[in-house]
């Protein structure tokens, strides 16, 4: 929300109105779901980086005797895996990984994808055609099956997951970003600023950019979900985390063997894959609904 | 208060009008559309000259697709014209003794929209204060500056600089457009419907505001309007356009009094009477204004035109004197033209 | 004019609040309406001011969530009484509507002719050729060219003031006694603006039909009225007969609308005579007389109360404190 030059504006203005953001945050805490939503994804995302001091137990010892055991056992309030360690703890540390391999393809998709679909909305003409029709080409492809290839086609490594599910939210984050910002340079404020003279940086970043980046915005945080999803899906099929690590996607897929012995213990990083998943999901809805409230 | 003559900008003296546009063309499309299917041409702007002298008002009324837009863009250079050239106080626009950069600091325009011209995250000083400081102002110099022309266009700076769009009503949002357009100190300002969205008892308002800072800051105006008695109030002059053409140019009186052109005596009376004892009793044109792809031959106008005969429907009439400086295109102000009602009357 | 007939459109005390942030906004306000057959009533208003408010009042058009209050009796029905599918009859039958953007009466994706042939079997349940019949019928009567081949277009193919001539084609499919006009002209150039306005005067004229006109012009109110009824803040401030309203203007308002116009008798530098300020915040409005903070006529009770309805005249009424002996500062008319 910077002005022309926001810290250099020394004129006191004795009426100061809410800025957008702030009248978007006040709606936001208006809505019960997108609060529940975000606390849940707090408490997630806090227990992940506190995991040492709140994990009962080494998320990496196990114990030949102890395999297996059911949600409730004393000492292990949710069970224990296949190969007997404490499944709180590698829930909590497993947290870690997964919300990492979840959000940063997101956030480099982000700023990829935006500047890639800015510039070429903004340029304009054959550039933006031929940029837009290389972005459809990855459109052809499920983003499922996209991502699969390109892991597979790179090998397995937390890295290499990173970078094709970066590679798979790209064009998407950039075709929504091509069409936001198409629809701002029409406006007439841009028109108004052109024939003041301004350079097209000028114009990109005072006029466009704090219309823009609040729709991608937006739509980044529900491709969340689906990163959450396709990297621990990326793990499952053993193309992300390598065992030991914990790891959600990873735990879902170990675990699966015991699905008949120990169908709720089995189930339990699911669970918390969904529930990530959908948190993200209602945030980013209520997100939505309180931007697009007045402009 | 500021004076046109002695405007220290003023290169080409009184007699030189600020603003000439000779032979300003504008077709879209036409150039075959999606797989080689040929699509029409829009001939927007189709061979249009006139001049804006220093000081003046010139209103340009016409139907929806008669070009008067596309006009004010091409003059703005927003669009690029196919033909013609743009004089600015005797210099070509884009020649090396007056660059579009130079150009634009001399004219602004204030759009019809008044939500959509400004930037919904922008607050107002910001707004106003952005051509400033692009153009090498400091920062509170550009905010200075901003406060002191939104006191001038009457929005009290200690009350409105900190606003948002959206917190203030249409026509304190057309204000803040027209000092946005004041803050590069132009000499032009192309108004293009600037009032034609406002509320009636708002109108009157920012009209009033428009003459009063005409005079202070020594403007010219471009007037573009579809509203005739606006346009009567406002202008010293009225340019008429029909598909893309001038039908009708001079001071706005005779227009008003003694039209020229039959197209625009029909503009007149279908302004809706205010006597409830004296009604509309027929409507002075049939159809809707035709579309600018494929204009008839001959005179434009002469498929609705009464006064029509054969020879309008082939041979397209030229600009001819009706009174002193005031031009009519129409077969029936040129005596040499031969059009059958000059003989019978 | 028909001054012994029963009116056919009458609203007593109507209100409609919205919810809107934290409370309840009041857009309309205490209006009182009452029309004959045969009789046409503008709505004269500026944004805000709860005319389009008031029409789809007419017609129950509002959100679940707005709340209508007062009397409404079209034809003898109670219109806020009425059950879904008694609406539905009504709707379209007894009373129907056209608004701006004719893209709200039409499906882009039928063709116009169907969708009037829909309409007329829904209502009156006849044969589809019998619905096209009238389709085609009421395409003549509103002076589409060649009706036949038009009645096969797409909305989109058709220019403005066509679309417009085809939604009141459509708005008269099932001859409604009431026609509920929300600007249908606004959007029209001049001169298709006047064609409309004939057109309209004259149907109405050949099915005897009752029109409510909302526009912000006062111009179009003249050409197309009997009567003028002024809103302003969600009231009617003055009611009367065209001439009473334009040549002998009570309130204040109605006279600074008057005034603050262009025109053609206006001298060289000469300015206009606007209102100051601008209209009122309805979540907030102003104690008293809504048009208060504006008025050059204002009285400390203005502030303090709100003006009742004075008559000022056979069928004039104003709601102005000092409309009765206001009537020399009238403006003279040109």
């Amino acid at each position: 929300m910077t002005a022309i030059d926001a810290g250099a504006i020394v004129t006191v203005t004795p009426v100061k109105s809410e800025g957008y953001w702030t009248s978007v945050g006040r709606r936001l805490v208006r809505d019960p779901v997108a609060m529940i939503a975000l606390a849940v994804i707090l408490v997630i995302v806090l227990a992940a980086i506190l995991a040492p001091y709140i994990a009962p137990a080494d998320p990496f010892r196990g114990s030949m005797v102890r395999r297996l055991r059911p949600i409730g056992t004393p000492g292990y309030p949710l069970g224990t895996d296949e190969l007997g360690r404490d499944l709180l703890s590698r829930l909590i540390y497993g947290g870690r990984l997964s919300l990492f391999m979840g959000v940063t393809p997101v956030i480099l998709a982000f700023v990829v994808g935006s500047s890639i679909g800015i510039f070429a909305a903004y340029v304009g003409g054959w550039i933006n055609t031929v940029v837009m029709r290389v972005i459809d080409v990855f459109f052809a492809f499920p983003s499922v099956l996209l991502a699969i290839a390109l892991s597979g086609a790179l090998g397995a490594g937390i890295l290499n997951s990173i970078v094709s599910l970066t590679v798979v939210f790209v064009p998407q984050i950039a075709r929504i970003a091509e069409s936001v910002t198409t629809q701002t340079r029409n406006r007439d404020f841009v028109e108004a600023a052109r024939i003041s003279g301004a350079s097209m940086l000028t114009i990109v970043r005072v006029h466009v950019l704090g219309n823009v980046l609040g729709p991608i915005f937006v739509y980044a945080t529900s491709l969340i979900s689906v990163s959450m999803i396709l990297s621990s899906g990326l793990s499952f099929l053993g193309l992300g985390v390598k065992p030991p690590e914990p790891e959600w996607g990873l735990m879902l897929n170990t675990l699966r063997t015991a699905i008949y012995n120990q169908p709720l213990v089995a189930a339990l990083p699911g669970a918390m894959i969904f529930i990530t998943s959908i948190s993200f999901n209602l945030f980013s809805d209520g997100l939505r609904g309180a931007m697009e409230v007045r402009q | 208060m500021s004076d046109v003559a002695n405007d220290p900008r003023d290169r080409g003296g009184a007699g030189t009008p600020l603003l000439d546009v000779r032979g300003l063309v504008k077709h879209f499309g036409g150039k075959g559309g999606l797989f080689g299917k040929p699509s029409g041409v829009v001939r927007a702007v189709d061979g249009v000259d006139f001049s804006v002298a220093k000081g003046e008002t010139l209103g340009i009324v016409g139907e929806s697709g008669c070009g008067k837009s596309t006009t004010a863009r091409l003059v703005m250079q927003i669009i690029k014209p196919d033909a013609g050239d743009i004089l600015f106080d005797g210099e070509k626009v884009g020649s090396a003794a007056l660059d579009l950069k130079a150009f634009r600091r001399q004219v602004q325009m204030v759009f019809q929209d008044s939500y959509a011209s400004l930037n919904p995250r922008l607050t107002v000083e910001d707004t106003v204060a952005f051509g400033p400081r692009i153009h090498g102002a400091s920062a509170s110099a550009s905010i200075a500056k901003a406060h002191d022309l939104l006191h001038r266009v009457g929005l009290e700076p200690r009350r409105f600089a900190g606003r948002y769009p959206h917190e203030i009503s249409g026509g304190q949002r057309q204000r803040v457009n027209i000092a946005r357009a004041l803050s590069l100190d132009p000499r032009l300002l192309i108004l293009d419907e600037a009032v034609s969205a406002l509320d009636k008892s708002v109108e009157a308002q920012v009209l009033n505001l428009l003459l009063d800072l005409k005079r202070d800051f020594g403007l010219t105006y471009m007037f573009i309007t579809h509203d005739l008695n606006v346009v009567r109030f406002m202008s010293d002059r009225i340019m008429v356009m029909y598909l893309g053409k001038v039908a009708e140019v001079g001071p706005s009186e005779p227009i008003f009094e003694k039209p020229g052109h039959p197209y625009t005596a029909a503009l007149l009376s279908s302004m809706p009477s205010m006597d409830p004892d004296n009604l509309t009793e027929e409507a002075p044109l049939t159809g809707d204004p035709p579309n600018p792809i494929d204009p008839p031959s001959g005179c434009r106008f002469h498929p609705r035109c009464r006064m029509a005969s054969a020879l309008c429907s082939h041979a397209e009439p030229d600009l001819a004197e009706a009174s002193p400086q005031h031009l009519a295109a129409c077969h029936l102000v040129d005596p040499q033209s031969g059009h059958p009602r000059l003989a019978a009357a | 004019m028909n001054s012994t007939l029963p009116p056919i459109v009458e609203a007593k005390d109507l209100t409609v609040d919205f919810a809107a942030g934290r409370g309840m906004i009041r857009a309309v306000c205490g209006v009182d309406l009452s029309l004959k057959p045969g009789e046409t009533l503008a709505l004269l208003g500026e944004s805000g001011s709860g005319k389009s408010v008031t029409l789809r009042a007419l017609m129950r058009l509002h959100p679940k969530s707005a709340k209508i209050g007062g009397g409404i009796r079209v034809d003898g029905e109670d219109v806020l009484a009425l059950s879904p599918s008694a609406l539905r009859a009504y709707r379209g039958k007894t009373v129907s509507m056209i608004f701006q953007d004719p893209g709200l009466a039409f499906d882009p994706v039928y063709r116009i002719g169907d969708q009037i042939a829909e309409t007329v079997m829904r209502h009156e349940g006849v044969s589809r050729a019998e619905g096209r019949r009238r389709g085609l019928e009421l395409f003549e009567r509103v002076r589409i060219p060649s009706p036949e081949r038009r009645l096969d277009n797409f909305p989109h193919e058709m220019s403005g003031g066509m679309r417009q001539r085809a939604m009141i084609a459509l708005a008269l499919a099932c001859r409604p006694k009431v026609l509920l006009a929300d600007e249908p002209t606004t959007a029209l150039d001049a001169t298709v603006q006047i064609q409309v306005l004939l057109l309209l005067r004259e149907l109405q004229r050949e099915f005897g039909l009752a029109i409510v006109f909302v526009t912000h012009d006062i111009g179009v109110a003249v050409e197309i009225a009997d009567r003028i009824a002024v809103m302003y803040a969600g009231r009617i401030v003055e009611g009367g007969s065209v001439r009473d309203v334009i040549g002998n203007p009570a309130h204040p308002y109605t006279r600074g609308l008057l005034a603050s116009r262009a025109h053609g008798t206006l001298g060289k530098d000469e300015r206009l005579k606007a209102i100051p300020g601008s209209p009122p915040d309805l979540a907030a409005p102003p104690p008293g007389c809504a048009f208060g903070p504006r008025c050059e006529s204002f009285i400390d009770r203005c502030a303090a109360d709100i003006p009742g309805n004075l008559v000022i005249g056979e069928g004039h009424a104003a709601r102005c404190f000092r409309a009765g002996g206001a009537n020399e500062m009238a403006p003279q008319l040109s």
